[in-house]
């Protein structure tokens, strides 16, 4: 206010005035500070909860699966594909050239050592999210007797890796690891 | 806005220049609640509690609007997806109590506000309208707790629905379709629920939507203060920013200390243990109680007792149970008294102190068990609370003398006459 | 006319509720109610605390997890516990290898679905499982126990007026109903006597009735108020397991908000001073 201007809290004024900044903008700082730590869980809550991260790895018993059979089981609410591949699928997929492939991989680079036989792909066409026909009996495998995705027609090879149509990449082999012969945890 | 001399919004930089003609927002909120609204140099810490309560009104819409992305408003689920909100979700127990212990600190907050309003006589012209709406904001607050309580599904959320949305029944004959209209059913089930929830919703956006009307409202005449003379000059305001933003500030931190240590160390004290079981339609808890901001309510409707004439008292329960906060609405006509504060008001200052007392002796009647001797407190003290404001309050503003009044705030303040202050 | 009608209105609330409340005191004086057996044989829950309790509580994960031993061994049998995960069993210090080996090895299955058949089956819980209910519904529940439903046990301590001292007390409180108890008041068949109850009786057998009903691996005598302290002290867990970090959250939070209200009152001050000074000034 204009009338508080008198000569006394004038001088005043002139020594305090460091100080009383000071402290404003500190007691603002802080307010700030604590409104952005304060925004931290509210946004965090978003994040997958406990019992989802939970469900983030599963154990399969492959035990019952032929050789020349699949399953499709659910891993994070997504289908995948675990496949015992016959000695003619595995010879097969060996058999082609990967330099001449779109996503150059050999079919050791997808399983598990030891163990080429088992192919574990997640069950979603790389093109845009489709679920690829050929795990289930009697469903077309596609040209490449792999996976063959109806959508838009890209056809997977014995080892799920993409030979024809619009998918960029092979089908995803999720982080998988065998606990014994009989059971695999994926994820 | 209101007085001639608020300082004028001068944007300093271009793009403040170009915002403020296309779209006044920094000028607005200046004029509302920055330096360009003055306001009374003399507000006492009274006149925090609308801030406090603007504050916890935003903690809740956060928190809510966090929490439903969790909840399920399912009669089969609802009660375990609030368990997955508290165990499972990131913090959710942190934004689950938060949003519990929010709502009783809202009405801490708005009833201090409301008291003072009373005290003060900020009812008084000419701030009815401001006074009226802040009515419609405590009857739809009301409404929307009640709401909230029924959706985590517990035994007190059944049972608080049961009994709540049973009072329509006391209405002659449309008294028993209004109930299954409200609950869509017979008994509270997912139909209830799921309505409950969509209003849960929805009534805190209405009750921002008044808020704004609140304080739009309020800054036409400006805020009332401790003496209740009006504001006269230049020399009895201040900016209300920095001042009372900054006052305003701090007491908001205090407000969180209190909040956050109860939310923090005594999560379930306002809570009722009932709440943790989950819903049974086929066993009534020992005895059924609302939320503690709900109990002067809930005892004037258990004061009545005994039937007059053809009026079942359950009827007359509700009835007073709802006169009771309408009449309210009409305060402004009711106490005609010109002296707004009741400091200057020797009689009202001796009633207005029963009346605190009174509405705690209420409170604790409505949160104690319907038996004696608390039914018959709550008849004696719901029968002053009648009394007070429709007998007492009209005949006061005749009898009392009121003791002179300052010329001015500042005179109340510095201690001298207008003359010398500048 | 608006003051004319409230007049009205007040003198027929206010004087209906006085008429009330005189036949009310009437009734009450020459009536008084008795006092109900419930009433006054009732007992307030024992005085103890557990390392949980106030602001600074922490969880005894040993005796969480002697806790623990006693519900697995003792409760399960008819009480659930629906609403706990085995993973959870990790916070009270299992590790990942004895999770798996608990929910395999629990005595109730997990209810599943036969992927051969399409029948109802079970198979061993996983760690992601919650507790497997030992009964399948309440009508079971109810057939199996005199008509009673066990409670599930998840929330228990935060569900009984009282707390965990009610809990504690309940499970260490049953005993020979007192000489004086009315007829009425008396256990009828398949009910016990216990003051903590609020009515008294209630159709729980006395479930720790006697000391070694386990035996600790580490060592703890396992008295009949040793284990009851142990298993409500498990079941404050289970109720509230984000305890600990509540409060340490809570420490923190109060902490900085001290600092900035006290920050904040500092710059109130000096923003007041002149306005301040001029009051001081001028008186």
């Amino acid at each position: 206010m204009a009338t508080v201007e008198t000569a006394d809290t004038a001088v005043a004024e002139e020594s305090g005035v460091r100080r009383r900044d000071f402290i404003n903008i500190a007691a603002v700082s802080f307010a700030g500070a604590g409104a952005v730590a304060t925004v931290f869980p509210l946004v965090n809550q978003m994040n997958p909860s406990a019992d989802v991260l939970a469900l983030s790895s599963i154990e399969v018993d492959i035990s019952a699966i032929e050789a020349g059979q699949s399953i499709k089981t659910s891993w994070r609410k997504q289908p995948i594909f675990i496949r015992n591949l016959t000695a003619d699928e595995i010879s097969q997929a060996n058999a082609v050239d990967t330099a001449g492939l779109r996503d150059p991989e050999t079919l050791a680079d997808r399983t598990t050592p030891g163990k080429e036989n088992w192919l574990i792909t997640l069950g979603v066409c790389t093109h845009l999210g489709c679920v690829p026909l050929g795990a289930a009996q009697g469903e077309i495998k596609g040209e490449f007797g792999g996976y063959f995705c109806p959508c838009h027609g890209s056809h997977y090879d014995t080892a799920a890796r993409i030979r024809k149509g619009p998918a960029p990449t092979n089908l995803v082999v999720p982080e998988h690891e065998f606990l014994s012969d009989t059971v695999v945890k994926i994820g | 806005m209101s007085f001639p001399w608020a300082k004028e919004y001068t944007p300093t930089t271009d793009f403040g220049q170009w915002m403020d003609k296309q779209l006044p927002l920094p000028r607005f909120i200046y004029n509302s609640v920055g330096a360009g609204y003055p306001a009374p140099r003399n507000l006492n810490y009274m006149w925090n509690f609308g801030s406090l309560a603007g504050l916890f009104l935003v903690v809740q819409i956060v928190t809510g609007i966090i929490l439903a992305m969790h909840y399920a408003a399912n009669a089969n689920i609802a009660f375990d997806s609030v368990e997955h909100i508290m165990r499972d979700v990131n913090s959710g127990w942190m934004i689950r109590y938060a949003h519990a212990n929010g709502a009783s600190f809202f009405f801490i907050a708005i009833y201090l506000h409301i008291g003072r309003g009373l005290f003060y006589g900020s009812y008084k012209a000419p701030r009815e309208m401001l006074w009226l709406l802040g009515v419609v904001i405590y009857l739809l607050a009301m409404a929307t707790a009640f709401m909230g309580y029924v959706l985590p599904w517990g035994q007190m959320s059944f049972w608080g629905a049961k009994v709540i949305t049973g009072l329509f029944e006391a209405i002659p004959l449309v008294g028993k379709p209004i109930q299954e209209l409200l609950l869509g059913g017979f008994a509270p089930d997912n139909a209830a629920l799921n309505r409950f929830f969509s209003l849960h919703y929805l009534l805190p956006f209405v009750i921002a939507g008044v808020v704004i009307m609140h304080i739009w409202a309020l800054h036409i005449p400006g805020s009332n203060n401790p003496t209740g003379v009006d504001v006269k000059g230049p020399q009895d305001t201040v900016p209300f920013h920095p001042y009372y933003t900054a006052k305003d500030g701090w007491t908001i931190g205090l407000a969180l200390i209190f909040f956050t240590a109860l939310m923090f160390f005594l999560p379930n004290a306002l809570g009722h243990a009932d709440n943790y079981i989950p819903a049974n339609p086929l066993s009534t808890p020992a005895h059924i109680v609302p939320e503690w901001y709900f109990w002067p309510w809930y005892a004037i409707l258990r004061a009545f007792t005994f039937d007059f004439l053809f009026i079942p008292a359950k009827l007359l329960g509700v009835l007073a149970m709802f006169s009771a906060i309408l009449v309210w609405f009409f305060l402004p006509w009711l106490d005609k008294s010109p002296v707004r504060s009741g400091n200057f008001r020797p009689k009202f200052k001796i009633f207005f102190g029963i009346l605190v007392i009174d509405v705690l002796i209420l409170g604790y009647c409505g949160g104690a068990p319907a038996e004696e001797p608390f039914v018959m407190i709550s008849q004696l003290a719901a029968a002053y609370y009648f009394a007070h404001f429709l007998i007492i309050l009209p005949l006061l503003s005749r009898m009392e003398k009121p003791e002179p009044l300052p010329n001015s705030i500042t005179e109340s303040v510095t201690g001298k006459p207008l003359n010398t202050a500048s | 006319m608006v003051r004319f009608i409230g007049i009205l209105v007040g003198l027929f609330f206010s004087g209906w509720l006085l008429v009330s409340f005189a036949m009310g005191a009437k009734e009450y004086i020459s009536n008084p109610p008795a006092e109900t057996a419930e009433h006054a044989f009732h007992q307030e829950p024992k005085d103890i605390s557990f390392t949980s309790d106030g602001p600074l509580g922490k969880f005894d994960r040993q005796q969480l997890q002697r806790g623990f031993q006693v519900y697995k061994e003792v409760c399960a049998a008819c009480h659930s516990l629906r609403l706990v995960a085995f993973r959870n069993l990790e916070e009270i210090g299992y590790n990942e290898d004895e999770v798996k080996a608990i929910a395999a090895n629990w005595a109730i299955q997990t209810p599943d679905v036969d992927p051969d058949t399409g029948e109802m089956s079970s198979r061993p819980s996983l760690p992601a499982d919650k507790f497997p209910k030992p009964f399948a519904n309440n009508v079971a529940a109810a057939a199996a126990n005199n008509n009673a439903i066990p409670p599930d046990l998840s929330l228990i301590t935060k569900a009984r007026e009282g707390g965990a001292p009610y809990v504690y007390s309940l499970l260490t409180g049953y005993q020979n109903p007192p000489a004086n108890l009315p007829e009425a008041n008396q256990p009828g068949p398949g009910l016990h006597y216990n003051p903590y109850f609020a009515n008294l009786n209630l159709a729980m057998a006395p479930p720790l009735a006697a000391a070694d009903m386990v035996s600790y691996s580490d060592g703890t005598n396992p008295s009949i108020e040793q284990m009851a302290e142990d298993v409500t002290a498990f079941l404050i867990w289970t109720a509230e397991p984000k305890l600990e970090e509540r409060h340490q959250t809570g420490w923190a939070v109060i902490a900085f908000l001290l600092i900035a209200t006290i920050l904040a009152y500092l710059s109130y001050r000096t923003i007041w001073a002149d306005v301040k000074a001029e009051k001081k000034k001028k008186v």
